[in-house]
């Protein structure tokens, strides 16, 4: 293919647009709460097995280092949530303009940050 | 007559609102969960065993695994066609995902059918 258009690969003049970091960290965190899926789905299998099953996954979530993963899963269900409704707004036709997109992204990623370090507090 | 496989449905109209509907049920699911587990900090194994042995708790759950079950392969298979070019790949990807969502559907379901 001949391609004579001008490339622009100046790393430093390519940026993505606030709406694509609200989007991909939609995905990011879609596919992460897939992987977290696994210890989940572990958790509530045990927790409901049996009462020593139960005591078994409240231990292991007192642990320091499972008190952070606990809080990465929260956090992750709390930005996908958050994109998530932002996304059902731009089904029925709101914030889809470059202005108003921007916006929303924005308002997306700081109430995310909010309600990440609220469940940060609620974790410990 | 060329088939390609090009969602789950092979309906992109389909696979737009079962992930909408599913995601809804989810949303909800998440923040009862969260509810839940803020207004009963210490909750025991009778209490949380209770909890899945309501009838329609258990319903709503299963409703759930089954949302879930969809939303992961409308989800995942997005990303994966969006970023994994080669069609070998892509195949293997798929298939590792198709089988979690299965391990994950089964396990969610023994969970709580014997809850």
């Amino acid at each position: 293919m001949k391609n004579n258009r001008p490339v622009n690969l100046d790393l430093r003049t390519i940026r993505l647009p606030v709406s694509a970091v609200a989007s991909i960290i939609h995905r990011i965190t879609g596919v992460g709460l897939f992987v977290a899926l696994a210890f989940l789905m572990w958790a509530l299998n045990l927790s409901l097995s049996s009462e020593a099953g139960f005591e078994k996954v409240v231990s292991a979530m007192n642990h320091p280092l499972a008190k952070l993963v606990t809080w990465g899963i929260v956090s992750f269900f709390a930005y996908h949530l958050i994109a998530g409704i932002k996304h059902l707004f731009m089904d029925i036709g709101y914030f889809e303009e470059k202005e108003s997109g921007a916006l929303a992204s924005k308002f997306v990623l700081i109430a995310s940050v909010i309600c990440i370090l609220l469940l940060g507090v609620w974790v410990w | 007559m060329v088939k390609s496989i090009t969602s789950f449905s092979r309906s992109g109209l389909l696979d737009w609102l079962m992930q909408r509907v599913s995601a809804v049920l989810l949303g909800s699911y998440v923040i009862f969960m969260l509810a839940y587990f803020l207004f009963n900090a210490d909750i025991s194994y009778q209490e949380w065993r209770g909890l899945f042995s309501n009838f329609w708790f258990k319903i709503y759950t299963l409703s759930i695994l089954l949302a879930l079950v969809g939303h992961i392969w409308v989800g995942m298979w997005t990303v994966a066609t969006d970023y994994v070019k080669n069609a070998w790949a892509r195949f293997l990807v798929l298939a590792v995902i198709a089988l979690a969502n299965f391990i994950y559907f089964v396990i969610g379901f023994s969970a709580v059918w014997g809850a």
